[in-house]
């Protein structure tokens, strides 16, 4: 042993530092001690002491999709890894990089039950990217590097190093090697050239082309974004994106038909189900997406580019299939495209854009904002109206409300909007607030809420004032899970089992037991003063906003029925929206 | 626009979050060589991919190839559709510890056997009828007692099977079996 040996637990933050990493989410436990001493000697890493252990991984989740860089956990052994199952399924679902370190028992008690043994690697197996479990310290440093270079190379997602406490104890020396790579794990970013030729030419027949694009775009980076709006102005062919890759184009532009899907707009379904070329960019034509799978853009040839071989033809089959990363693949595509003389023709396109403006003025998104309750559509339509100019972060919970500000709210750019999309995860919202906040000390960060998921995590409160983070959350209280309200009622004729918002506590005095400001609105002539009221307050907000109970979210697509058998809602259809048959269809 | 009801294939879909589609496409057996790195919870990784997602094994073997023991190759045989089948090879492919993934009955000709122990408790003119079948079936002695024996057969799964099946017939019997092991053929070498 070199006489410049230092512990396992300076050796796990010299490796973090070295990574350029400089906040870390994580509440302590016996397991860790060894590194929070090793944190309480150094200050290059802050450490965000959460209240709850999921709220530490959906920080560092939130933390990552605002920045592009991975996100870091800290937690203890036992409870404390299993508490972080639920956010590791969320960025594994959603391809958020982290990586997390859970503490272990001594590995001579491994596998004896000892207090607060668990079988983290097992457990986490099947909810992270790739897993650890160091067993001698002189595996610790390059395994802290490797773990960074797999959790943000390819497709990103969660990596879990579990470090036994005596391999914290242990001492060895620190080498600073910080290139990761993996002798076998070397995933493909650049693309065939023969396949983005063939695309090209498939793109320059279409007659009824669409471009689909998700989450894989925002993974790319902020240059596959900006790739992909130059070739969608360069082509003028329409383009829709994925709940997870809104801001990847900006909404704004007249290209852009909105988001597609179970509760997207009729323009963005109606364009994917009669395409006859569809490249779908970094996205991995989810459930929420195809609907019947059968009907799904039944007369189209599609393309797809995707990192991850596994996305490719897992749901639907593509006719032609490209493993690249998003922004490589759209700057060779972009290049191949110049490059030829045949431009695709501007009348079929022109003929397409007809038809589109056709099916664009349904206005699919109308709603009455008249009456005496407000409307859950024009709170966040005016939160979007009166915040726009100082570019919000936003982040959600799950339901209705995370889909009326999918519809509602613009999104320009990249790293705007975080919601937890694959897993559907209530509670996500509040802390992945406080992690981009962290990330963005001067933005204006707004987790649009739900009242009955924001009590999932309500507890990160705490943390908002521990280290002054002036978080906003928006809560409309519909009194229900309307999400499930609303299926009930569609689907289980109205029978609306446990749904209700039973023995609410009183957000204003929660708001003040936690030192927190709170706000109440409940008259539509209120609504633009409490929005305002929220967000000219330098400090966490909570603003409850008492909404319409019956509302419901359209369009929707009910599940197993196909794009162009798309439910509208009572402005566009009148009061019988949905007739008995549809119903079935839910 | 007025909703067109339920079509005719989904027709007894009951209201639920998901399209709930029978598959009836054809299913065929695949047999794929992955080779990965020889450490711990490798196995699990894999075993755990195919429970996790709803894939069958069939057979599963493993063992250490290279010279210094830092590689290992599991065979696995599996059944599926064609997506189901290109799915399992993505998936093991993204596996972190895996080096490659050969599906052996897309790449080509290949030499795929197993190898089995089994114990037959027999007397008088069964004894002498098992010993018969096993000449057959080209199955060498491995133990015997005055009561029973244990062969020791090799060769494709169906000719396994079926001397199991002519030694249930001779008396009670115990199995051991090894799961395929498959290889190409050619001189082609797969690279770990
Ligand atoms: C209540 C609720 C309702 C929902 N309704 C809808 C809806 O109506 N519409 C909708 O769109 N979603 C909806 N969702 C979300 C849905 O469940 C999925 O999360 C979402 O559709 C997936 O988005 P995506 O296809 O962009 O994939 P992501 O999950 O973002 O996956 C990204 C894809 O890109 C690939 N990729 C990653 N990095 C790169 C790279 N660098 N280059 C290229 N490719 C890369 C990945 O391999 C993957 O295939 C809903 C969710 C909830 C909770
Ligand atoms: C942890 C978790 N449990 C259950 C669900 C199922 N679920 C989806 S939406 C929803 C209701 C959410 O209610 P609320 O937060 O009030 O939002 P609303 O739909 O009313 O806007 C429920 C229970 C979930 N997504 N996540
Ligand atoms: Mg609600």
């Amino acid at each position: 042993m070199s006489t410049d040996a230092i512990s396992g637990a300076e050796i796990v933050i010299k490796a973090l530092a070295d990574q350029g990493v400089d906040v870390v989410f994580g509440y302590p436990g016996g397991a860790v001690l060894p590194i929070y001493d090793a944190l309480f000697k150094q200050n290059h890493i802050r450490h965000i002491l959460v209240r709850h252990e999921q709220g530490a991984v959906h920080a560092a989740e939130g933390y990552a999709r605002s920045t592009g860089k991975p996100g870091v956990v800290l937690v203890t052994s036992g409870p404390g890894a299993t508490n972080a199952v639920t956010g590791l399924t969320d960025a594994l679902l959603d391809s958020i990089p982290l990586v997390c370190l859970t503490g272990q028992v001594p590995t001579h008690l491994i596998g004896n039950d000892a207090f607060q043994e668990c079988d983290t690697t097992g457990i986490t197996r099947p909810c992270t990217k790739h897993n650890y479990l160091v067993k001698r310290v002189d595996d610790l440093e390059k395994t802290m590097h490797e773990a960074f270079y797999v959790a943000t190379s390819g497709r990103p997602g969660p990596v879990v190093i579990d470090i036994p406490k005596d391999v914290q104890f242990a001492s060895h020396d620190y080498q600073g090697k910080t290139n990761g790579h993996h002798k076998t794990y070397r995933p493909q970013v650049k693309a065939d050239h023969a396949r983005i030729e063939e695309a090209v030419e498939l793109l320059m027949n279409a007659k009824k082309p669409v471009i689909y694009a998700g989450g894989g775009v925002i993974n790319s980076g902020p240059a596959a974004s900006q790739l992909l709006t130059d070739f969608v102005r360069m082509t003028n062919f329409p383009v829709t994106l994925t709940l997870m890759g809104l801001g990847a184009f900006p909404a704004q532009d007249p290209q852009f038909l909105g988001m597609l899907g179970m509760h997207g707009t009729y323009e963005a379904n109606w364009a994917m189900h009669d395409c006859d070329v569809m490249l779908c960019l970094g996205a991995r034509f989810d459930d929420r997406i195809t609907g019947r799978v059968d009907a799904f853009a039944p007369n189209s040839k599609k393309i797809h580019i995707d990192i991850d071989p596994s996305s490719i033809n897992k749901n639907v089959r593509v006719d032609l299939p490209i493993v690249a990363d998003a922004a490589h693949a759209m700057e060779d595509l972009i290049k191949v495209w110049k490059s030829k003389h045949k431009k695709p023709s501007e009348a079929a396109l022109a003929a397409w854009w007809k038809q589109i403006e056709e099916w664009r003025s349904k206005d699919c998104l109308a709603y009455d904002p008249e009456g005496e309750t407000i409307k859950p559509q024009h709170a966040i339509k005016r939160l979007y109206e009166l915040t726009k100019d100082r570019d919000p972060l936003i982040t959600t919970e799950v339901g209705q409300h995370q889909m009326w500000a999918a519809q509602y709210f613009q999104f320009e750019k990249p790293n705007r909007w975080m919601t937890s999309g694959g897993l559907g995860t209530m509670g996500y919202g509040m802390p992945a607030a406080i992690g981009a906040q962290l990330a963005h000390p001067e933005k204006l960060v707004i987790d649009i809420a739900g009242e009955a998921s924001i009590l999932m995590n309500i507890q990160e409160m705490s943390t908002a004032v521990q280290y002054r983070l002036p978080v906003k959350v928006f809560v409309l209280n519909n009194q229900y899970m309307g999400m499930v309200r609303q299926w009930q009622e569609l689907l289980h004729g109205s029978r609306y089992s446990e749904s209700y918002s039973e023995a609410l506590p009183d957000f204003l005095k929660l708001a003040e037991a936690y030192g927190w400001k709170g706000v109440r609105v409940t008259d539509p002539a209120d609504l633009d003063a409490g929005i305002q009221e929220m967000i000219d307050h330098d400090g966490p907000v909570f603003c409850e906003i008492a909404v319409d109970q019956s509302e419901n979210c359209y369009p929707m697509i009910p599940s197993g029925a196909a794009h162009n058998e798309m439910l509208l809602g009572p402005v566009q259809e009148g009061e019988e929206a949905i007739d008995e048959k549809g119903k079935v269809l839910v | 626009m007025a909703i067109s009801g339920p079509s005719e294939k989904n027709a007894k879909q009951p209201g639920a979050a998901y399209e709930f589609i029978s598959n009836t496409e054809d299913k065929r057996r695949h047999t794929f060589a992955v080779i990965v790195d020889n450490e711990p919870g490798v196995l699990a990784r894999v075993i755990g991919l195919f429970s996790g997602r709803g894939y069958n094994i069939e057979s599963l073997t493993v063992s250490t190839v290279t010279e210094d023991e830092s590689t290992s190759r599991i065979n696995i045989v599996t059944i599926g559709t064609a997506m189901v089948i290109e799915q399992i090879k993505a998936q093991l492919e993204r596996l972190v510890p895996v080096h490659n993934v050969h599906d052996l009955t897309i790449e080509g000709p290949h030499v795929e056997k197993e190898l089995a122990l089994v114990k037959v408790k027999a007397t008088d003119h069964q004894r002498r009828e098992s010993l018969r079948i096993a000449d057959i079936y080209k199955a060498r002695v491995a133990d015997t007692t005055l009561e029973s024996f244990v062969f020791l057969i090799d060769g494709e799964a169906e000719k396994v099977d079926s001397f199991i099946e002519m030694m249930r017939a001779l008396g009670e019997v115990e199995v051991a079996r090894s799961g395929v092991v498959a290889i190409s053929r050619g001189s082609t070498i797969t690279p770990v």
